[in-house]
């Protein structure tokens, strides 16, 4: 079986971003990059899967420009088999994304695409529904469990009242939520002696083309400031001064 | 042509979503999923489908996908499920599509908020149709426009996914997502029970609802449907109070839109109190009970 995991760079979520001075874009001037955070819940319930059952190949792919070289080595020291760079300046929006990945799934037959629900930096949540569209596979998005079987997957999956459990026969796609799993702590040792790991740089099989566009990004509108009380007494004669509970 | 499809996943959501219709000022008609709808919000048509259970996205997406043909805009409320679904549809539909917009400018132009709420984006729409989840909070209160036609309509895709078994935890309290007064706890709260009492019972008093954090979740303080924030539920009371929350930007993200944030943390320095307009330093399991018994009476 064969468990392809899309990965994309973003910058560090606990780190503070705001607009460049032109309002063009997001300034992530000194921030750290890393591996989306759903998505790399997306590798570590991958290897978990291989633990269970050895015949499991992991491919890990990324589209992006050179650096997302660091993401891949990360993913494969945290135990993927081998990794493709999509190489490409330009940019992907999620609908572009999802082309790319039905051809290199088309290129690649995985029996499962298992990936981020949402990267946190465009918090879009759409390329892995639109991916399952474009290759008419049954989709389980928000995962919070994980089993698979030779031809089958059941997933138990978040919804806004509770949760569910979806079944379908493989192939498919299946998006990663928070409680899937606690993804390994790799030091950097072990991302060094997974160099000798493959990694392929590929071109694009698509050329991109954006559906939407950003004109312009500005600072959340501010909140007034607020004060602090002294007691439970104050704060409940506060509460009732501002008339929210009328 | 320009016309606006409303896709609701329950009938209420055609009340929610007129503000956005209005706005938009585009002919409009709903979709909409179960029986009730609002009648007057000023679609043309409501195509209303009787179906009791709602089948899987694949096949859901594409009976959505047959509807959409002649509209230039589809929209949902913002939800998991329709986060689930409408992307889906836009995918079949090759559309382009927004989530969570919060704003519009043009029909072609619309804000959306990134990166935890970080940045608030302007985006154009380059292609069309377009496909977006809404969250109602951010466009005006519609008015009353006058009576819709009623069709009936019924599904027509089909799927491979089967559903095996789903658990929705009913509450007797209000939608999160629409409660006037929402009540939340943090990490410290020790276990679910003690999470129920002291959270809970300050919401029911207050008659609102309960959410968590991520942190809450995780070690199963609070269950999962629960959790406010940039990869959970966004929230827009009018009364938003947060116990024990530290305020990491990822949770600030699901509350920005409450008018009042009240915070009891007992550290001082903890990031919510720059974003709350009253907060309180103190011990939550000293200051919730006592608020909740000043506040009944
Ligand atoms: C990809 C990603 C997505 C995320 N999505 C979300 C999301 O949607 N929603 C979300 O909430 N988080 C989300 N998070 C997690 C977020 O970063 C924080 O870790 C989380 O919000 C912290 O929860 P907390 O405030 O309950 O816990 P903590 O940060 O541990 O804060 C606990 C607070 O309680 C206070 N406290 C302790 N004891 C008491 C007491 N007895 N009385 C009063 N105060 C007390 C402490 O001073 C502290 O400030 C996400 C993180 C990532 C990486
Ligand atoms: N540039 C990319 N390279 C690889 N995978 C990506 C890329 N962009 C998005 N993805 C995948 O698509 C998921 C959803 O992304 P989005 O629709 O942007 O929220 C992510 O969690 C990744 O798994």
């Amino acid at each position: 079986m064969k468990i392809l995991v899309p990965i994309k760079r973003v910058v560090d979520p606990y780190a503070k971003v705001r607009p460049t001075p032109d309002g063009k874009a997001v300034d992530s001037f000194g921030a750290k990059f890393e591996i989306n955070p759903f998505d790399e819940i997306a590798v570590e319930e991958a290897v978990r899967q291989r633990e269970k059952n050895p015949g499991i190949e992991i491919v890990v792919l990324s589209i992006g420009g050179a650096e997302c070289e660091e993401q891949l080595r990360k993913a494969l020291a945290m135990g993927a088999d081998r990794a493709l760079l999509i190489e490409s300046s330009s940019v992907w929006d999620s609908p572009s994304v999802a082309a790319e990945l039905a051809e290199q799934v088309r290129a690649e037959s995985p029996d499962l695409v298992l990936m981020g629900k949402q990267a946190t930096d465009d918090d879009c949540n759409q390329a892995g529904q639109m991916l399952a569209a474009l290759l008419d596979w049954p989709q389980a998005t928000f995962a919070s469990k994980l089993e698979l079987s030779s031809s089958s997957a059941k997933v138990a999956r978040e919804t806004d009242t509770g949760e569910e459990t979806l079944e379908f026969d493989l192939p498919g796609v299946v998006t990663t939520d928070l409680r899937l799993n606690e993804p390994r702590y790799i030091a950097l040792p072990g991302i060094i002696k997974a160099r000798s790991k493959p990694l392929e740089r590929r071109a694009p099989l698509t050329s991109p083309a954006p559906k939407t566009r950003i004109l312009r990004v500005e600072p959340p509108p501010a909140r007034a400031p607020g004060r602090k009380v002294g007691s439970v007494d104050e704060l409940v004669a506060a509460i009732r001064e501002t008339g929210v509970l009328a | 042509m320009s016309r606006l499809l409303l896709v609701a996943f329950n009938a209420s959501e055609v009340a929610q979503l007129a503000g956005f219709a209005q706005q938009l000022s585009l002919p409009f008609d709903a979709l909409v999923f179960g029986q009730g709808a609002d009648l007057d919000t000023g679609a043309e048509k409501l195509l209303v489908s009787n179906v009791t259970e709602l089948p899987a996205a694949d096949g859901l997406a594409k009976s959505i996908g047959n509807s959409c043909s002649g509209y230039s805009h589809v929209a949902a409320v913002s939800s998991m499920l329709s986060k689930d679904v409408m992307a889906r549809v836009a995918a079949l539909l090759g559309a382009a599509m927004v989530t969570d917009a919060i704003g519009m400018e043009s029909p072609t132009i619309f804000k959306r908020p990134m990166v935890a709420g970080a940045v608030i984006a302007t985006v154009e729409v380059l292609a069309s149709p377009v496909v977006l989840t809404v969250r109602p909070s951010g466009f005006t209160k519609p008015e009353r426009r006058g009576e819709s036609a009623v069709e009936q309509v019924s599904l027509t895709g089909e799927g491979r996914t089967r559903r095996v078994s789903e658990r929705a935890r009913g509450s007797a309290r209000p939608d999160l997502t629409q409660a006037k007064v929402v009540v939340s706890g943090g990490r410290p709260l020790k276990d679910a029970e003690t999470f129920e009492k002291v959270i809970g019972g300050l919401a029911d008093t207050l008659g609102g609802a309960v959410g968590a954090t991520r942190a809450a979740v995780d070690s199963g303080i609070a269950p999962n449907e629960l959790q406010v924030g940039q990869t959970g539920k966004i929230v827009a009371p009018n009364l938003y109070i947060a116990a024990g929350i530290s305020g990491s930007t990822q949770h600030m993200a699901g509350i920005k839109d409450s008018k009042v944030i009240v915070a009891v943390n007992k550290d001082p320095d903890a990031p919510i109190f720059e974003a709350a307009d009253l907060g309180l330093v103190a011990d939550l399991y000293d200051a919730l009970p006592e608020l909740q018994a000043k506040l009944r009476a």
